[in-house]
């Protein structure tokens, strides 16, 4: 283990991330060793023409006696029968490489999935979103492509350099050496072309993701672009990041001809060497002319690993890269896990109690400075304070999304940290501000956290909340459908949808961080007074910038720059002149009430 | 989206095999004409190379039989006769490099000017489609038109060059076989068919399965994107383990699609290498029969068998653009989908003069339907008299937005006109329009650049000190002074440095600074805290360029502000006129504005029931006990 933090620091080795990547995934390493068995007999395979064209030369047409049809014909059949063998091999390869790389990599795209759901990162971090997307996704295919295609190339072609050498070897060792000492150093330049041409496609990689960034602003911001008349701007920086992929495309492409290049020199130099000092290896007697032109075949042996290899190696590189920055996701601990021993919930309605709890964000300044506070069971709690006052670190820690850096939470009594998520869950829900929505119909988006509710219930539940009216409104009902993140509905209709959603989910702390705050008015308190009736007896916590919430609550706690600073009814607090909340209230009431 | 799900299916549909090979050809045919110069380059080169690899087969026979066996027989090399060798191989060498250079750069080159030219192409589209157009498609197939489906119907560009080389070299090697002699000539035409089918048939085969994957591979793309943008939601409802079972059965069918990829290709690959391979030794039994017979002689039938070997390869070049070919037809179809959009929005010739003046916008009789018909806005009469602010008021869902984008003109009506100091917004030039009006969105769109170019976006007169007026105003200043690198701050990608509020009065700011003599605020400020958007409204209203406003408002704060309501119900204004006489004269208005005030009331009156002596229980209970 701790060779591994040591590399992670540096760039580990791409034998490293290998040997790391097979010890997560076992189902790549089981029947590895027949998979390259098979591999090496694939490979022996193409030893059949060389060999058989020495053996027809020398021994059947040069031969003593003259040509000796009948062993032609033998070495004929013989190479027929060992190129079925060899075809029948490569078959069984392809297929358990296919099959075996596929399920070991559909397991860790699961889990990887499901361990990033685990970290904190997504929802603290939505600009990370995209580049954790690509974790589960592009650097997982890389991976495959790579295993499938580029891996499966590479030991086929070592393969096929060693057993090309071992019969070079055989026919002449002093060729078989004089053909290593021209390869060698062609190597050593072709990992020098190899490093360049991986320069050139990062430029690539870099490029077409600023390019799509500004079609996507083309895309996503078009009202923008219209209302402001800046099509042209946009339209010249549009075209400025198109050429420059291009020409990085271009010049990429002419890097790689060069690295193909590389082959062609090796099959030159190897050629030269094989017919110059082939022709007085000849004359000396020590090689038959057989041996010789088994040589000139040999050579293309040599020399197309070469020539795909260097394309495959860049790909592996890309597919190394990636496997390390899926297995840097797996190997991170959840910074908020679930317990291991934990406990449920008591049952009944749940208090909550803050004591001394300070938050900051990683690497960031402190958000909470010590928040010491009780919130009773069914009490109903509005959370006020202005924008950045910690209202919403609060609402997260009070769900567990986050937790403390330090203090502690309880809540119906236990420590937040030993309960299960299971227990959790089920009995506490927030709904954010941005409720997001997912593809699909309306009830499937209220039968998210409850699978098999009835039409019937999700129609009792919207008429509980007082939206049967809004329901009504819609052509196709339940059935409508919402769009990609609900953009089919507007901003404050989104947020009807994923309150009714928690509510179905029948919670005893429900914890709203301005789930209405796109909601016309009318209908804002219309809800508030139906959520009233159907929460009451249980445990609501409600973050509001709307002031109208607070009113009506039990208790108000007003936040201020991270602290708690007043905690009352309302109509205490309001009355404390000069205070936080007092403040907030005479501007709430100016601007609800002017005139 | 409105897109119905049907016209993608429909685009995506596996046409018959000939028409396929028909509209991919023709596709080609395209791209050629596009960028004919690399294309040249590139078939020449590659008809070159091919040419080249044919010599060096003779080049190999001629070594055999011109020095291995003299050598051989006589004992002695002739070094004359081995330089000739060498400097036959150094030759071919040298012309296969920089054939085969002319040939990939050639490839790339057509490939890349094609991708370029479209992709340009299809961003002027974007750009120049109506706002409703964009509307109907999602995001992520706009994006995808522009990358994905370029680049798929480019595909075949990348083996074409060598494909036309490849199909150059069997003709004359076909010819070669036969000048060598007619025997192993037949024994050519038995196998290359063969491969040549075995290959088209591999590529046939495997093109709707690696279709199938593909679009896997996006919808385990999709699943993942939309799982992670709700993760606070999966997580506060504890859905992750569902979650994880969703993604998986994508990733499993995906799985399973490419297992049955693999399947394919372990099928035919072996057969494809092993088939030329057998060729070879079938070709060496003929050409010991022929050599026999005295037909041919050592050379020509060690050239023969290094032939049927250097030439499978290339064969596989003709299966590769073979195979890219449906896909190609469906990148084609969909590239040609969003080129051949109508209903661009056209700008007319006239020009507002250039003043300073506020503008006056008038409704007259405009209705708006969807593209999918259902009308949002029925008969919307109203004025927006010259420097006077008017409030747009209403229900959610109750049209607001649309008439805003209406008179922003992102849109244009089904019925009835929009005009703007008496012109209609269509005649309007679009410089014109845009220098006139200032369109604040609901959800504020930031450009990944600095803080400075959002806000000025390359208008003209825009100086600094100009930025900072409009900063202040939008009550943006504080944190922008605040940034690192102040106005040359970076935004990031959709402005992700930036919190919501921010952003929002950063929009505001982009508005005022253009001094528009007609500002739309589409609920612009509903992520800023009321403190701070009392003081944004006010610095509105006491700023030295007065305006016109339109404002799509909630709070009663900036629904004071206005001179004038407008009240919206269901896509009808059913009530206008000042906010003091609305409440009198209007119920509904009244209700929906006044829903604090009367929460307010109705819990005061409430409270005074709430008295312990007539609630209390106890109390109540010794009066019955009584």
């Amino acid at each position: 283990m701790s060779a591994q933090d040591d590399t992670t620091q540096t760039q580990p080795g791409p034998w490293q991330t290998v040997k790391r990547g097979l010890r997560l995934s076992p189902e790549l390493r089981r029947g590895l060793g027949f998979t390259i068995f098979l591999a090496a007999v694939t490979s022996i395979g193409r030893l059949v023409v060389p060999v058989g064209a020495q053996q027809v030369l020398d021994k059947g047409l040069l031969g003593e006696g003259g040509p000796d049809i009948g062993y032609v014909v033998l070495v004929a059949a013989l190479g027929v029968a060992a190129l079925l063998v060899t075809t029948g091999t490569n078959y069984l390869m392809n297929r358990r490489l296919f099959v075996v790389s596929e399920h070991a990599l559909a397991s860790l795209r699961r889990r990887t999935f499901r361990h990033i759901h685990d970290l904190s990162m997504l929802h603290q971090q939505s600009e990370r979103r995209g580049a954790l997307t690509a974790r589960v996704t592009t650097d997982i295919d890389q991976v495959s492509t790579f295993l499938q295609q580029g891996g499966m190339v590479l030991v086929t072609a070592a393969a096929q350099i060693v057993v090309a050498t071992v019969v070079m070897a055989v026919y002449s060792w002093q060729l078989a050496i004089a053909v290593w000492i021209v390869f060698i150093p062609v190597t050593w330049l072709i990992k020098w072309l190899q490093g360049h041409l991986a320069a050139a496609y990062t430029d690539v990689r870099k490029s077409v993701s600023k390019m799509l960034s500004a079609v996507a602003e083309s895309v996503v911001g078009a009202g923008t672009v219209r209302a402001y008349g800046v099509g042209a701007r946009t339209s010249e920086r549009l075209d400025a990041s198109i050429d420059e992929h291009r020409r990085d495309q271009t010049r990429a492409i002419s890097r790689s001809a060069f690295s193909f290049g590389a082959g062609e020199l090796v099959y030159l130099g190897v050629n030269v060497v094989v017919v110059v000092l082939g022709a007085f290896l000849v004359a000396g007697g020590s090689m038959t002319v057989g041996e010789l032109t088994a040589f000139l075949f040999l050579v293309i042996l040599f020399t197309q690993p070469v020539v795909i290899g260097t394309e495959t190696l860049n790909e592996a590189q890309n597919a190394v890269s990636g496997w390390r920055r899926v297995l840097d996701i797996v190997d991170t601990e959840p910074d908020v896990a679930d317990p291991v021993d934990g406990v449920a919930l008591p049952e009944g309605p749940l208090g909550v109690r803050f004591e001394g709890v300070r938050f900051a964000y990683p690497g960031g300044e402190e958000v909470l400075h010590g928040i010491d506070v009780e919130i009773r069971a069914h009490s109903k709690v509005a959370v006020v304070g202005e924008t950045g006052s910690g209202k919403t670190t609060f609402a997260k820690l009070l769900t567990r999304l986050m937790d403390p850096t330090s203090g502690k939470v309880r809540i119906g009594g236990t420590p937040l940290a030993e309960v299960t998520f299971a227990s959790l869950r089920g009995r506490v829900t927030m709904v954010p501000q941005e409720g997001f929505l997912f593809n699909g119909t309306l009830a499937h988006n209220v039968r998210f956290a409850k699978p098999d509710l009835t039409d019937a219930e999700i129609y009792v539940a919207f008429a509980e909340l007082g939206l049967d009216d809004w329901l009504e409104t819609l052509p196709a009902g339940l059935e409508t459908e919402l769009g990609e993140s609900g953009a089919n509905l507007s901003v404050g209709e989104r947020q009807l949808v994923s309150l009714v959603r928690a509510y179905v989910a029948d919670p005893d702390l429900l914890v709203l961080d301005e789930a209405t705050s796109a909601v016309d008015p009318a209908t804002e308190l219309r809800l508030s007074s139906a959520l009233d009736a159907v929460t009451r007896g249980r445990t609501t916590v409600i973050i509001a910038h709307r002031l109208s919430t607070a009113e009506t609550s039990d208790e108000v706690l007003v936040f201020d720059a991270g602290n708690l600073v007043q905690q009352g009814p309302h109509a205490e607090l309001a009355a404390e002149a000069g205070s936080v909340y007092a403040g907030l209230h005479g501007s709430w009431r100016e601007q609800t009430r002017s005139n | 989206m409105t897109l119905p799900t049907g016209t993608a299916a429909s685009l995506d549909d596996q046409p018959a095999d000939d028409r396929i090979l028909r509209q991919g050809l023709r596709n080609i045919g395209d791209m050629i004409r596009l960028e004919p110069k690399p294309f040249a380059v590139g078939a020449v080169g590659a008809m070159a190379n091919t040419a080249m690899t044919l010599f060096l087969s003779f080049v190999v026979g001629w070594v055999v039989s011109s020095i291995a066996v003299p050598a051989y027989e006589s004992g002695e090399v002739v070094l004359g006769t081995v330089m000739i060798g060498v400097a036959a191989l150094l030759g071919t060498s040298i012309i296969r490099f920089s054939t085969m250079c002319a040939r990939r750069i050639g490839a790339g080159v057509m490939m890349f000017g094609v991708q370029a030219h479209w992709r340009r192409q299809i961003t002027r589209r974007y750009l120049a489609l109506p706002v409703s157009w964009h509307q109907k498609h999602p995001t992520g197939t706009l994006l995808s038109n522009a990358n994905a489906d370029v680049e798929a119907a480019t595909r075949p560009l990348a083996p074409l060059p060598f494909a036309v080389g490849t199909l150059f070299m069997v003709v004359i090697a076909m010819g070669a076989f036969f000048w060598i002699d007619w025997a192993i000539a037949l024994v050519a035409l038995g196998m290359f068919p063969t491969l040549f089918a075995l290959n088209a048939l591999f590529a046939t085969k495997m093109a709707p399965r690696a279709k199938r994957a593909q679009e896997l591979r996006a919808e385990v793309s999709a699943v993942g994107h939309e799982s992670f943008d709700g993760a606070l939601v999966v997580k506060a409802m504890g859905r992750e383990a569902a979650e994880t079972e969703r993604f998986s059965a994508t990733a499993e069918e995906l799985r399973d699609a490419m297992i049955g990829v693999g399947r394919l290709r372990a099928a035919f690959e072996p057969a494809i290498s092993g088939l030329p391979e057998i060729g070879v030794l079938v070709a060496l039994l003929v050409g010991l029969a022929r050599f026999e017979a005295g037909a041919i002689d050592l050379g020509q039938l060690v050239t023969v068998s290094f032939m049927f070997s250097v030439l499978a390869f290339p064969v596989r070049a003709i299966g590769w653009v073979l195979g890219d070919l449906p896909g190609s037809v469906v990148g084609r179809r969909r590239v040609d989908h969003v080129l051949s959009a109508t209903g661009d929005m056209t700008y007319g010739q006239a020009e507002l003069p250039e003043t300073t003046a506020p503008a006056r916008l008038e409704f007259d009789a405009v209705a708006y339907a969807y593209p999918d018909g259902k009308e949002a806005l029925h008969e919307v009469t109203f004025t927006v008299e010259a420097g006077t602010t008017v409030a747009l008021v209403g229900a959610t869902g109750s049209g607001k937005s649309t008439l805003a984008h209406l008179a922003a003109r992102l849109i244009d009506p089904t019925r009835g006109t929009v005009t703007l100091d008496g012109s209609d917004l269509r005649d309007l030039t679009h410089a014109s329009l845009a220098r006139t009006t200032a369109l604040v969105q609901q959800i504020p769109f930031v450009f990944d650049d600095t803080v400075r170019a959002n806000l000025a976006l390359d208008r003209p007169g825009l100086t600094d000190d100009r930025l900072w007026d409009a900063l202040v105003a939008a009550g943006a200043e504080k944190f922008t002074a605040a940034l690192e690198q102040g106005l040359d701050t970076e935004v990031g990608e959709r402005g992700t440095t930036l919190s919501g509020g921010q952003r929002q009065r950063l929009t505001l700011a982009r508005a005022l600074a253009g001094r528009p003599r007609l500002l739309i605020l589409d609920d612009a400020t509903s992520a800023v805290d009321p403190k701070v958007e009392s003081q944004i409204l006010t610095g509105l209203k006491d700023s030295a360029d007065v305006a016109s406003v339109l404002v799509v408002a909630y709070r009663r704060a900036t629904i004071a502000l206005a001179d004038e309501v407008v009240f919206l119900e269901d896509g009808r204004i059913t009530a206008r006129g000042p906010h003091q006489e609305l409440l009198k004269t209007h119920q509904p208005y009244a209700d929906l504005v006044t829903a604090y005030e009367r929460a307010e009331a109705e819990r005061e009156f409430e409270g005074e029931f709430d008295d312990p002596e007539f609630n209390d229980p106890d109390f109540k209970d010794e009066e019955t006990a009584a």
